[in-house]
């Protein structure tokens, strides 16, 4: 829910008073974000906000880190976290880890 | 009038506010001298009790400071006021239904309620929760993690986020392994996975089990 009200708060700002119709959000895999839950928080805070009625566009980003042993790149699709290479366990997370409003579309 | 969509870059990120935050804690604490611990769980894996034999421990060796996190009661801070050190109780209610976790602006309201540089290590209790505290930094220098060993085994692998941000995990309530299904080896293992070669202490708040190492780890973390 603060995530809810934090996004609202963030396209608020930008909107800077304009009607906005949709909200684009990245999530990445390993945060432990719920579509669901996040949409409908989301909606119950826009009410009389300039946000209200927006649609939440939520684009889950697939985790991606790369190896501190052997360098190599490896897709993480679930834990353990592991390089496809060498089977090491430290890496370096390069996707993933994202939790951010990327854009906003409105009406003027 | 005629209306056009126009689309509007943002790339901002939905904690920046509250990392921000964090950070002026966080210096605020470096000022003071303070070692900050954030300290999760689920609601009842024994956080209090665990503080309990904490400050019985290390009364008179580390100035203890303890900022309380709840939705709702004083009863935990009640239940150390006993220690006559630094305490403060921060409710969430005020938020939607009650936040569920402590965030960087809550903690800070509740600081100026403590004598900072009387305290070496400040431990602030979050609310009972395993998902929504980890999002939120408050300012710590490190975050440890109580688990009781009620919870079951699969946990790592539910909620990583948290056991993944751990800098310390204190499996609690060891005393009652006899008499559980709970295979210790087994979350041990799910742990490692989701937070490869993380510290862990076996520990009973009740039995004493396990105090000292932790206490040991705190006075480290200060020295």
């Amino acid at each position: 829910m603060a995530i809810a009200e934090s996004i609202v708060r963030i396209a608020g700002q930008h909107a800077n008073g304009r009607q906005v119709t949709k909200v684009y959000l990245k999530v990445g895999h390993l945060r432990q974000v719920v579509p669901s839950a996040l949409t409908f928080g989301f909606e119950i805070v826009a009410q009389g906000t300039p946000i209200e009625g927006a649609e939440l566009a939520l684009e889950q980003i697939p985790a991606s880190g790369k190896c501190r042993s052997c360098g190599a790149g490896s897709q993480l699709p679930g834990f353990p976290l592991q390089c496809r290479e060498c089977g090491g366990f430290d890496l370096e997370i390069i996707e993933g880890e994202e939790l951010y409003v990327e854009s906003l579309e409105m009406e003027e | 009038m005629h209306r056009t969509a126009v689309k509007q870059v943002v790339m901002e990120g939905v904690l920046d506010a509250n990392d921000a935050l964090a950070q002026s804690n966080r210096e605020r604490f470096d000022n003071a001298g303070n070692y900050v611990v954030n300290m999760m769980s689920s609601p009842g894996a024994g956080k209090t009790a665990l503080l309990e034999r904490t400050l019985e421990r290390l009364r008179g060796k580390l100035r203890l400071g303890i900022l309380e996190g709840d939705v709702q009661t004083t009863l935990d801070a009640d239940r150390l006021a006993r220690f006559h050190v630094p305490l403060v109780q921060v409710n969430t209610d005020p938020g939607f239904g009650g936040e569920c976790h402590l965030d960087a602006n809550m903690v800070r309201s509740g600081l100026s309620e403590l004598p900072l540089p009387e305290i070496d290590v400040l431990v602030i209790e979050n609310v009972g929760n395993l998902v929504c505290p980890a999002e939120f930094k408050v300012g710590e220098d490190s975050r440890v993690m109580v688990y009781s060993v009620t919870e079951g085994e699969e946990k790592p692998l539910k909620y990583p986020l948290m056991f993944r941000s751990a800098d310390l995990v204190i499996v609690n309530k060891v005393d009652l392994l006899e008499h559980l299904d709970f295979d210790l080896e087994q979350f041990l293992g799910n742990l490692d996975a989701v937070n490869p070669g993380v510290g862990r202490i076996l520990a009973s708040a009740r039995t004493g089990q396990g105090v000292d190492e932790w206490c040991s780890w705190l006075e480290r973390r200060k020295g």
